[in-house]
């Protein structure tokens, strides 16, 4: 027991003293959460304009359900039907400051927008044209015969911090674990600790145990204060039920990653080699695992080759612990996953062992 | 020459050095057996024979010396005897238990110095002899004690890496002895020393050795394995040439010193 908290001891105070892997492993990712998470703070909803020139009867004259409804997606800038005004609000749509003007002749509602942004334009368009015909709806007088009710999957309140606060989590865990196990094993091995330590009475188990102590400790160190940071209210985190589910899947995931960094350490002969080495993994890695960035518009291969990461499961499932109110069923298939990942690449890593640099 | 007419001719201790700090030899376990027997150990790297049939034995309470040219096989030998390497061929026995495979409890009974200091990364001294301490279960008390018995309480704040050579080479041996281990392995303890120090590691060692427990060490230093060593073994191509109480043999041989004996023996030209 002693030489297990004197190993992790020297362990800690080893890392904590190398001021470049402290920022890398620990200040780098948090970095990259509180700038992300300012810059795509207020995308989630997206406001479209629309501008009116002249009477529109069908928008004059909308229900206030409706109105109050359209508040979050739509605003309508009314201006009055005169050449000049609609000269200028063709102009604003040209130039992207609306997203389409609307118009009434006769019985006619036109729309015109911009081809340069689909989506807003399809938007809009859709909008529109809901208006439309609910009010076609209620000039029959009759209730309509089909409604369609539609809502987003995600928990309409999602933000981007719901998804890149798992997603930048996972990266650190992953740098943590990879870079730790990774640089450990071989500065170990060249300044001759691991023959020193052969020549101790200490077990195996002390030494690695010691090693997934810190870094256990160390994720979790993280995991706090990354919880606490996207929490604040500039970021607003919104955590959901069973948001400690979190701390099992980190864990787990440390002990996926910390076997890579081993199989790396065991592989590399030098610290530059091993940094090589885990960034070559690390890397693309996070890109592929959603990361810093949801993989939904991605095409089929990339999801393919991200379903055998260990980090797309980690965050997966921390996001859908953390932001989505999942659960155990969310949680247990990835602990499993990254526990078996971890046993199969330790196993490799001790095929491929070595004491020292000879 | 006996050993206790040698310690006769030898300086007082300095103070920083005197022998209380070592355990009194009523606690050195009884002597039974040798405390290593090798029989025909055979190493090779690639192309390299490094040792080549080493066999030995090394009494309890015994200094010994391995002497050698560059490239003799010192090392390896020492790698063997401790149970660092595997050998080829031949097996060894420390203290009654064979060295290979690894036994811990075998381990705890002895202390090693390797030939390139080991040390954790970015630890001051303190830190890094209270880390062994505690891999041997040994108070901080007793390693605080250690450092200054090498006088490095001065430096026991200081980074691994800004200890001078000197200094680390006596931090290492610290490291090494802090357990009591009733049997010790140097590997040129003493190269990179001032006088001073290297005067006041043979004391330690010495007095270590009075206290009942078996050293053995390599070194490049005639003088040191004449004033240390009971007995030294020469060694060249990873053979024993001769082994013998230093003086004697040279007398035997008919040389006026150890070194001319040593080389009569390896022969004058470089080594790899
Ligand atoms: N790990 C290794 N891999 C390959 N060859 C080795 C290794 N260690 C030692 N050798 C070779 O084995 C031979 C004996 O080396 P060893 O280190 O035992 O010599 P030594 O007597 O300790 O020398 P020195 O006085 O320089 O310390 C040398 O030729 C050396 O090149
Ligand atoms: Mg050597």
């Amino acid at each position: 027991m002693r030489a297990f908290v004197s190993l992790s001891l020297a362990m800690a105070r080893g890392l904590l003293r190398d001021r470049a892997a402290v920022f890398f492993t620990l200040i780098f990712p948090l970095m990259f959460l509180m700038l992300f998470g300012a810059l795509f703070k207020d995308q989630g909803v997206e406001q479209s304009t629309l501008v009116q020139v002249g009477d529109v009867r069908v928008l004059d004259t909308m229900p206030h359900k409706t109105r109050a409804q359209l508040r979050d997606v739509l605003t309508i800038e009314k201006t009055d039907g005169s050449a000049a005004a609609r000269r200028q609000a063709l102009e604003k749509v040209r130039e992207g400051d609306a997203d389409g003007v609307v118009l009434q002749h006769g019985g006619k509602v036109e729309l015109r927008y911009s081809a340069a942004d689909q989506v807003r334009s399809g938007t809009v368009q859709g909008v529109l044209d809901s208006i439309v015909q609910q009010a076609n709806q209620r000039a029959t007088g009759q209730p309509p015969a089909y409604a369609l009710g539609s809502t987003a999957v995600e928990d309409e309140s999602v933000k981007p911090i719901q998804f890149l606060t798992p997603g930048l989590l996972g990266w650190a865990v992953a740098m943590g674990g990879v870079f730790g196990a990774a640089f450990n094993l071989v500065s170990w091995r060249r300044k001759r600790i691991l023959r020193r330590l052969w020549l101790a009475p200490v077990a195996a188990r002390s030494v690695i145990g010691a090693r997934v102590g810190v870094n256990l400790v160390m994720a979790f160190a993280q995991t706090a204060v990354f919880l606490l940071i996207a929490s604040l209210p500039y970021y607003g985190l919104q955590l959901t039920g069973q948001w400690w589910l979190s701390l099992p899947l980190v864990a787990c995931g440390t002990l996926a990653f910390l076997s890579i960094g081993l199989l790396v350490g065991s592989f590399a002969k030098t610290e530059e080699a091993a940094n090589g080495l885990a960034q070559i993994i690390i890397l693309p890695m996070a890109f592929l695992s959603g990361s810093f960035f949801p993989l939904e518009g991605a095409p089929q291969w990339v999801r393919t080759i991200s379903d055998v990461l260990p980090l797309k499961h980690l965050v997966a499932a921390m996001e859908a612990v953390l932001s989505r109110g999942g659960s155990w069923g969310d949680a247990l298939p990835v602990m499993g996953g990254l526990l078996l990942f971890a046993a199969v690449l330790t196993l490799l890593a001790s095929r491929l062992f070595r004491w020292d640099a000879a | 020459m006996t050993r206790r007419d040698r310690n006769a001719r030898l300086p007082p201790y300095p103070p920083a050095m005197s022998p209380r700090t070592i355990t009194d030899p009523g606690t050195a376990p009884r002597h039974t057996g040798p405390a290593i027997t090798a029989e025909c150990l055979r190493k090779r790297y690639g192309e390299t024979q490094a040792v080549d049939g080493v066999s030995l034995e090394v009494e309890r309470g015994e200094f010994y010396g391995i002497l050698g040219p560059n490239g003799a096989g010192k090392t390896t030998t020492m790698e063997l005897l401790e149970g660092l390497r595997r050998p080829d061929e031949g097996h060894a026995r420390l203290l009654g238990t064979a060295s290979w495979p690894r036994d811990p409890a075998l381990l705890r009974r002895i202390g090693v110095q390797l030939q390139a200091s080991a040390f954790f990364e970015r630890l001051t001294a303190r830190e890094q002899i209270r880390t062994f301490a505690a891999l041997y279960g040994i108070s901080e008390a007793r390693a605080d004690e250690m450092l200054e018995t090498v006088g490095l309480t001065e430096k026991a704040g200081t980074r691994e890496d800004k200890l001078s050579g000197g200094q680390a080479q006596r931090l290492s041996l610290a490291c090494a002895l802090v357990h009591d281990p009733e049997l010790v392995f140097l590997d040129e303890p003493t190269t990179g020393l001032d006088p001073q120090a290297r005067r006041n590691l043979w004391d330690l060692l010495r007095s270590s050795n009075a206290a009942g427990r078996t050293v053995v060490l390599t070194t490049h230093s005639m003088d040191e394995a004449e004033t240390l060593c009971d007995r030294v073994a020469v060694m060249d191509h990873g053979r024993v040439l001769r082994v013998g109480p230093p003086r004697a043999m040279a007398e035997e041989a008919g040389v006026d010193s150890l070194e001319d004996l040593f080389l009569q023996l390896t022969g004058r030209e470089y080594r790899e």
